[in-house]
């Protein structure tokens, strides 16, 4: 099947910062894919060139086989989008930005009212949009991305800065979205668990160019190790004895933060090894724990460097 | 349904948008409407008045509907103390004194030879600050008793026209004082059509350039553009509004001065309306051009100061540019603050119509036009 946006080795440069440095991707309908990566990876950069609002130096998109140039009036009304950072008319309510905004794409005041609904801002669609909060403003942001029922939907960071309250009600919207409509979603974000909770398909961005790509499935299990044990000693100058070639355990030691991490498939039948290695060495641990592999550790094993940092 | 009907609904919907919410921030609507009244209540009402050296007299030399008047006191005063001078507009005769006193400094008398009805229009245009006729060898001067600059005028006149009479004191008395407390000849005539340019002018440059510059830089202009709004239709918007707006506030001022000063409009109120748009247009197309690319309000604010100063200073607002160097008043009249306010004190004060500012008029329609288009071309939305 045909990608419903197609990015072809996009590249794009700032006086002195090269921002996008040739990324190609695909995105199919129905799909929904995040963007993650560090603040300054290049995520803005590139979904405003595919939102048509910034040009590539380099390389071409094409949403729905179309590019930007000469087809920007119906693209337009393809595309639902929300940008990072947005004020709206400072005295205006609620109610009176989604009409103006939907009197752009000829919708009327039943579609507003349907909207405001979807994004629960029914109590405050009478405040003026300068006096909402930081959730509000974004669903009301949210909203507006809706209103003409895109096929595609951009959101730049729509969960930045809330707090973990605001953040779920912004994507239980989205997993509505997802449940009842064919919308295609590209997401940014720097938060592993919003591309994980959200997304079919996840693209990790550093430093303008994509680091590593594919379902959640694929990033986490992809070394067949997906479990992570994490451990404090006692002693920590102890630590040199349980690394090097001639152990059985590939442990990371990192000395800054006196913490060891260990790589595994099944607690079940590693773990008690691992006990009799310590055991055997005659080491102490001060604390264990045993969890799952995130995006933030495939990032971190990459990098060096960590998603939020 | 079918685009011909989606346009103007955008349309409407930014103009309501943009009026809501103007409306709704009162410290707009003060500086807006108020404080343009109050200044011209202050003003009005103290009229401080630049003292000039340079100090200029119509010397009337026929009556209406009457012969040539002889005027043989004042032709042997010009013959015997002043210097024919070049009229920098017309043909009009014309002669000059300048005298070097030490306490006062340089004094220069410009007098200009011309009938009753042109030395009335120069005093409302603010040229002339006095007239004097001669009657069977009597002085009369008419003047605004109010007008400082004309009392200035006139005690410097009766010296210099008596100097050296040993019946001089007496000689005053026989000088006639006629009052000119007509409507359309006093400051504040000269000053309403003024505070109204300057006020178009201002809510222009402020309201719309900075207000396109703040939404540019709060990145609503970005959001608005990556959906299918007509881009032209938002610019037009902005104007549309902020013409209204100078309309309401325009309209209270003169109603304002009419109440308190008793001011007319003498001319046609419909070639005024018309003007009235030009001017706006004028205004507006430079305001949109100004503020096409930067989205910092810093560099707007300088932007804006750089167009509106030197206007406030050249134009002839608070007082009569024809002080100015001559060879400098034809471009100073092509500014188009100065068309504005000439053309609105002649609508005012001098009963001009259609046919008088039909020039004008075009002009400013011209300039308007073409900066607005300029503007939209290089216009940044991000
Ligand atoms: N308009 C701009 N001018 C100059 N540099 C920019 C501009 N936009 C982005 N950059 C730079 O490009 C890099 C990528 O930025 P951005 O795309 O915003 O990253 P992200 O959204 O992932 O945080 C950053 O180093 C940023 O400073
Ligand atoms: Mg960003």
């Amino acid at each position: 099947m045909e990608p419903i946006i197609k990015v072809k080795e996009v590249h794009k440069s700032f006086k002195n910062v090269q921002a996008v440095k040739g990324i190609s991707l695909n995105v199919h309908a129905g799909q929904f894919t995040a963007l993650l990566g560090p603040n300054g990876a290049g995520k803005t950069t590139l979904v405003e060139m595919i939102e048509g609002i910034q040009k590539p130096d380099q390389g071409e998109i094409f949403i729905m086989g179309k590019s930007w140039k000469g087809h920007a009036d119906e693209l337009h009304r393809l595309i639902g989008l929300s940008l990072q950072e947005t004020h709206f008319i400072d005295k205006l309510t609620v109610r009176e930005t989604l009409r103006l905004f939907a009197a752009f794409y000829d919708l009327g005041r039943k579609r507003v009212a349907e909207i405001i609904d979807l994004v629960g801002l029914a109590e405050k669609r009478d405040a003026y949009a300068v006096n909402l909060s930081g959730g509000q403003r974004q669903r009301l942001a949210l909203g507006i991305a809706l209103l003409n029922n895109p096929k595609i939907l951009l959101l730049d960071e729509p969960t930045t800065g809330l707090d973990p309250n605001a953040r779920r009600e912004i994507w239980n919207i989205l997993l509505q979205l997802k449940e009842h409509a064919r919308t295609s979603l590209i997401l940014t974000t720097h938060y592993m668990e919003e591309a994980e909770h959200l997304c079919d398909y996840v693209i990790i961005m550093h430093q303008g160019r994509i680091l590593k790509e594919g379902t959640l499935e694929q990033l986490l299990n992809g070394d067949g190790a997906e479990k992570i044990i994490e451990f404090t000693l006692e002693k920590p100058n102890q630590a040199a004895d349980l690394l090097g070639s001639r152990v059985p355990f590939p442990i990371q030691w990192e000395p800054d933060l006196g913490r060891g991490t260990l790589l595994v498939s099944h607690f079940e039948t590693q773990i008690p090894s691992f006990f009799d290695f310590l055991k055997q060495k005659n080491v102490r641990l001060k604390n264990l724990e045993c969890r799952r592999k995130t995006l933030d550790d495939v990032f971190t094993s990459m990098t060096g460097r960590r998603l939020d940092e | 349904m079918n685009k011909n009907t989606l346009l103007p609904r955008q349309l409407i919907h930014l103009i309501a948008a943009l009026f809501k919410d103007i409306f709704r921030q009162p410290a707009v609507l003060f500086w807006g409407i108020v404080f343009p009244i109050l200044m011209s209540l202050g003003l009005g009402v103290a009229f401080t008045q630049k003292p000039d050296v340079f100090h200029t007299v119509a010397v009337i030399k026929n009556e209406e509907g009457r012969q040539a008047q002889a005027t043989p006191r004042m032709d042997a005063f010009f013959a015997a103390q002043t210097a024919p001078c070049e009229s920098s507009a017309d043909q009009t005769p014309c002669f000059k004194l300048s005298l070097q006193e030490e306490q006062l400094g340089r004094t220069t008398f410009t007098f200009l030879k011309t009938d009753r009805a042109q030395a009335m229009v120069l005093l409302k245009r603010g040229r002339v600050s006095i007239l004097l006729e001669e009657k069977e060898e009597v002085l009369k001067y008419q003047f605004d008793p109010l007008n400082p600059d004309s009392q200035l005028t006139y005690l410097k006149l009766v010296r210099l026209l008596n100097r050296g009479k040993p019946d001089s004191v007496d000689s005053i008395g026989h000088n006639d004082i006629q009052p000119l407390t007509v409507t359309g000849t006093r400051y504040i005539d000269f000053l309403v059509p003024g505070l109204m340019s300057m006020g178009i002018m201002m809510s222009c440059m402020w309201g719309l350039s900075y207000g396109m510059i703040e939404k540019r830089s709060k990145k609503l202009l970005r959001r608005m553009v990556a959906t299918p709004m007509k881009k032209s239709y938002f610019l037009m918007a902005l104007m549309i509004v902020r013409i209204a707006m100078n309309f309401i506030e325009s309209g209270l001022l003169v109603l304002f001065a009419y109440l308190v000063f008793h001011i007319r409009i003498q001319g046609e109120i419909l070639a005024l309306i018309v003007f009235f748009v030009a001017g706006n247009i004028a205004f507006g197309g430079i305001a949109v051009f100004i503020s096409a690319r930067t989205a910092n309000t810093e560099i707007g604010n300088g932007l804006i100061n750089v167009v509106v100063m030197p206007m406030m200073v050249l134009s002839g607002v608070f007082f009569s540019y024809h002080n100015f160097p001559d060879w400098s008043i034809p471009y100073i009249q092509k500014l188009p603050l100065s068309l504005l306010a000439d053309g609105i004190r002649s609508i005012f004060i001098e009963g001009a119509g259609f046919s008088q500012i039909a020039m004008p008029t075009l002009l400013l329609f011209a300039m308007g036009i073409g900066f607005f288009a300029a503007g939209l071309k290089i216009f940044k939305w991000h």
